[in-house]
């Protein structure tokens, strides 16, 4: 009975502080912080950052996405688009998965948990560069959120891949001059 | 004796951890002066728009992505997406005569950020921020 009692104790006090604990350094600049920045950023030419913002909603436009914010006295443009999420090997995986369950008589919903649908946003800030005042530095953040075929929102994740920012920021170059030459 | 404590403990087990939806709005675990004094800083000299940019550059090196800003009303909304779960932060600015008052305010996943030294970390990165504007460093 004594054993029973603390069991239920201990179950009591986990349940009472269940909510996970947000980490000690979530609010702290981390050392890879000024690398990050750095693919982040790209420095462009232009004599207003109205024309630098309106290009990178441009930019934006051209790879599908939707504007859902803006604010040009701060420079930033939030968008998004919605997009299949599906991948072949966690698709076959997760049939396999289900097949050998079949076969042992049991039912598995790992098709169920296979991704299914995604949401990607896009966040840009522009800054007049303090180093050259005749450009402006534009900052791109990107992030998915993943949802299963249950349903259920399964993942969400900054996008950090080097040629992701490569391919924005080639882009915004060509937008760049395209609102340059009034095309 | 045994059968009650065992009652005791299994109703215990089943309101542990829950909350009125009253509570759960008006979240008045801590004292009102308390979480001001901890959530807010005061600055001075220095101008709205330049705070504001400043905010959303120290946003930016904590990986949060700007949701929302509002340069009229002086705020900032951004997420940062931990693993599974999102931290999310506003951060408001206001005028008191010369000096601009920051507030930041969180939540990790389903829970309200309280702890000071956290909200330490964040006016210590934006002082940060705020002083490589000052010295012109992109």
């Amino acid at each position: 009975m004594k054993k029973l009692t603390s069991i239920l104790s201990v179950i009591c006090l986990f349940l009472a502080g269940c909510a996970t604990c947000p980490p000690a350094d979530c609010l702290k600049v981390s050392e890879e912080s000024l690398q990050r920045r750095q693919q982040q950023s790209r420095p462009v030419e232009a004599p207003e950052e109205t024309q630098v913002i309106s290009a990178s909603a441009n930019v934006l436009q051209d790879m599908g996405f939707t504007l859902d914010e803006s604010e040009s006295k701060l420079g930033l443009v939030v968008a998004s688009k919605d997009r299949d999420a599906t991948q072949a090997g966690q698709y076959v995986g997760a049939t396999l998965i289900t097949f050998m369950a079949a076969l042992g008589g049991c039912k598995s919903d790992a098709l169920s948990r296979v991704d299914a649908q995604q949401k990607i946003r896009a966040s840009i800030v522009t800054q007049r560069s303090a180093i050259d005042p005749n450009k402006f530095v534009v900052r791109a953040t990107f992030q998915r959120l993943v949802w299963n075929r249950a349903g259920l929102l399964s993942r969400v994740e900054t996008l950090d891949e080097k040629e992701l920012y490569e391919g924005f920021f080639d882009k915004l170059s060509k937008s760049a001059f395209f609102e340059e030459q009034n095309i | 004796m045994k059968t009650i404590s065992l009652i005791s403990l299994l109703s215990a087990l089943l309101f542990a951890g829950c909350a009125s939806t009253t509570e759960h709005v008006l979240d008045s675990d801590q004292s009102q002066t308390e979480l001001r004094s901890m959530q807010t800083r005061t600055f001075d000299n220095v101008d709205r728009t330049a705070m504001l940019k400043a905010v959303i550059n120290t946003l930016q090196d904590l990986d949060f992505v700007v949701d929302k800003a509002d340069a009229t009303l002086g705020s900032v909304t951004a997420s940062k997406f931990m693993g599974n779960v999102v931290l999310k932060m506003s951060v408001t600015t206001r005028t008191r005569e010369n000096q601009l008052l920051v507030r930041a305010n969180a939540q990790y996943g389903i829970q309200p950020l309280t702890d000071p030294e956290r909200y330490q970390d964040f006016f210590n990165a934006l002082d940060k921020s705020l002083f490589l504007a000052t010295h012109k460093v992109d």
